[in-house]
């Protein structure tokens, strides 16, 4: 639930340099997905990029979980020409926080997203025409169900660590309650044990925007010339506002003006301050890459992750793990506090779980994640060596599950 | 021989006693025991713990390098500030809070000793004392602030914001309602059991500690020292 606007710069040679997005056809059918609502899918493409090479032990595989608006291109440039790299290229690379000499990374566009991977864009196989509503309502457990598949079809029974950020660490969290033996560790940054009410108060205005669009057609919108562009931009502007702090605001803006220094008195003028540009410039530049159905339906997903309510605690979906876990906050996320990792991290702790945690003093709220990579990238080293190194030894990670 | 620090965001400093203060901590944690150590450091003792006496545990730590270097080591790592309370960690989790050389770093003293008896079973505190000989002969005969082989610091650069000696800690426990289990006097690189005159002749003293009102209050899970 980033804004993953951030600008990067094609890093040379530290970048994974050209990479290629590919496709995986997942749950044909008989062996459709069953969604939580209880609603068959199927087949699903799943499109996904991976960086690095799995080892022959298969044992240094990482899986990126992106947040809501994000996509499988997390690191590298798609040809010479492209000058904009993937959305968390500072991160994925050789030698940064993610490894890509040592690890074998990959990262998937999330079911239910518009960027390659099967959602309510996407052709229904059966009427021939896109899903659009009559897509089925996903939750981040048909997620990472679609996610893990892809793992197993690209080899890897095991992984080292899954990571992500905000929605992605909402898969990272199910994942390990999921699948509790298909990986090492669990690193979730920026995240929570579910949305709080202040998060769905936001998305459902974003979606208010959306639906009440008049150009939104019943979210049949590609049939006519024009989608709900306002509603998707306004959903994307008051999403953004989340994803920064006041301070972040303050700084880079402050009440500066954008084309002059004096106040026009003009109602109707749009951007007058710097920062309503910038929101409109965010809102203008989503709605091209982005589409309005995927962004109800992700959004929701997002609404409905709830850990405890789906396993009765934070600590009983976690009790069949020996999961190592990593647990990071930033000081101005306003949007995912400290409060909220604090809360699993204690659940962790009451069980007897690895869990190692941190915040960290950024300005630059929920989306420290995907800026604040340096203090990050040095405490994930270790600790990634220690996961893997306990998985390779055969040792007993810790005797900290023992009773 | 004085010891410099310039870093006033971490509470772990590494001690020339600390490896004998390791080896009487060890003494008095049965194994297989849940412990949590306050201002772990890099994660040395806890490691040791874990390995050598089969015990599941976790450091807090402010400070970040250290806990890149407890991370290293497999030591799980909570980042709290110990005088903002210990909120991560709930209630009776663990059997042991250990505080090394750390409590007279502390602003809060008796916030820290009430979260160490609300998360663990036993507080093991480790303390210096400035009731020591030396120190009263610096203080009283040359008129200094002290510096020990106990007390590193020159007086303008210490971690330490409060000298206590034995007694004054047994008064300020005994007013919190926080029994002392067991009163470990070490002078020099020793334990001593029973020592005469501890407030005067002890270097720094390891304290077991519990609620008065807990349950447990004979000493009988408490290690008995074998250095006399």
């Amino acid at each position: 639930m980033a804004s993953e606007i951030i600008e990067t710069t094609p890093s040379g040679e530290n970048s994974v340099g050209i990479v290629e997005t590919q496709f995986a056809t997942l749950f044909e059918p008989p062996h459709e997905l069953v969604t939580s609502g209880g609603k068959t899918l199927g087949p699903i493409t799943v499109a996904y990029e991976t960086y690095g090479e799995l080892s022959p032990e298969k044992d240094n595989a990482i899986f990126i979980c992106h947040a809501l608006t994000g996509d499988a291109h997390a690191a590298g440039i798609h040809s010479d020409e492209d000058t904009k790299p993937g959305w968390w290229d500072d991160f994925v690379g050789p030698g940064k926080g993610l490894d890509t000499d040592r690890h074998f990374v990959i990262c998937a566009n999330v079911l239910g997203g518009c960027q390659g991977t099967t959602g309510p864009s996407s052709i229904d196989p059966v009427t021939g025409e896109r899903y659009c509503l009559s897509f089925p309502v996903v939750t981040v457990g048909d997620i990472v169900e679609v996610h893990y598949a892809l793992a197993r079809h690209l080899g890897v029974e095991k992984l080292l660590a899954a990571v992500g950020g905000s929605l992605g660490g909402f898969q990272v969290l199910e994942w390990a309650a999921r699948y509790p033996d298909s990986i090492n560790a669990a690193v979730v940054l920026a995240s929570a044990a579910n949305l709080s009410a202040q998060g769905i108060a936001f998305n459902t205005v974003g979606r208010r925007a959306i639906l009440a669009d008049p150009n939104f057609h019943d979210g049949k919108y590609h049939e006519h010339a024009e989608g709900p562009r306002y509603g998707l931009s306004l959903a994307r502007m008051l999403a953004h506002i989340t994803y920064l702090s006041e301070d972040s605001i303050e700084q880079k803006f402050g009440r500066r003006l954008q084309h002059s220094d004096k106040l026009a008195y003009d109602l109707l003028r749009e951007t007058e301050f710097q920062i309503e540009s910038y929101l409109h410039y965010q809102g203008k530049r989503f709605v091209e890459r982005f589409d309005a159905n995927s962004y109800l339906y992700l959004t929701k997903a997002m609404d409905y992750f709830h850990l405890e309510d789906k396993y009765g605690s934070i600590a009983k979906a976690f009790r069949n793990t020996d999961i190592r876990f990593l647990v990071v906050s930033y000081s101005t996320d306003w949007l995912f506090p400290t409060s909220q990792s604090r809360e699993i991290v204690g659940a962790l702790i009451e069980t007897g779980k690895h869990v190692t945690c941190t915040e960290y003093d950024a300005p630059f709220g929920h989306d420290s994640f995907l800026i604040d990579l340096e203090p990050l990238s040095r405490l994930l080293h270790p600790f990634l060596e220690q996961a893997q190194h306990l998985r390779s030894s055969g040792e007993k990670t810790t005797s900290r599950n023992k009773k | 021989m004085a010891k410099t620090t310039t870093n006033r965001y971490r509470y772990h400093i590494p001690d020339p006693t600390e490896v004998i203060t390791d080896e009487i901590i060890l003494q008095h944690i049965e194994a297989g025991s849940k412990v949590v150590d306050l201002g772990c450091g890099d994660g040395r003792l806890l490691s040791l713990l874990r390995d050598e006496h089969d015990c599941e545990v976790l450091g807090v730590e402010l400070d970040q390098e250290s806990i890149f270097a407890a991370v290293s080591r497999g030591v799980s790592v909570v980042r709290d500030d110990l005088d903002q309370g210990i909120p991560t960690i709930p209630s009776g989790a663990f059997d042991y809070a250990v505080l090394s050389q750390t409590l007279q770093q502390v602003r809060n003293t008796t916030r820290v000793l009430r979260e160490m008896l609300r998360i663990a079973r036993r507080a093991l505190v480790v303390l210096p004392n400035y009731g020591n000989w030396k120190v009263r002969v610096q203080v009283a005969l040359h008129g200094r602030a002290p510096v020990t082989e106990a007390l590193p610091y020159e007086w303008f650069d210490t971690p330490n914001v409060h000298w206590m000696s034995l007694r004054d800690f047994r008064d300020l426990v005994d007013r919190m309602g926080i029994r002392i289990v067991k009163e470990l006097p070490i002078i020099g690189k020793k334990a001593v059991g029973r020592a005469w005159a501890a407030n005067f002749r002890a270097d720094n003293a390891l304290y077991v500690l519990e609620s008065a009102n807990s349950e447990t209050t004979d000493s009988k899970n408490v290690g008995q020292p074998t250095h006399d």
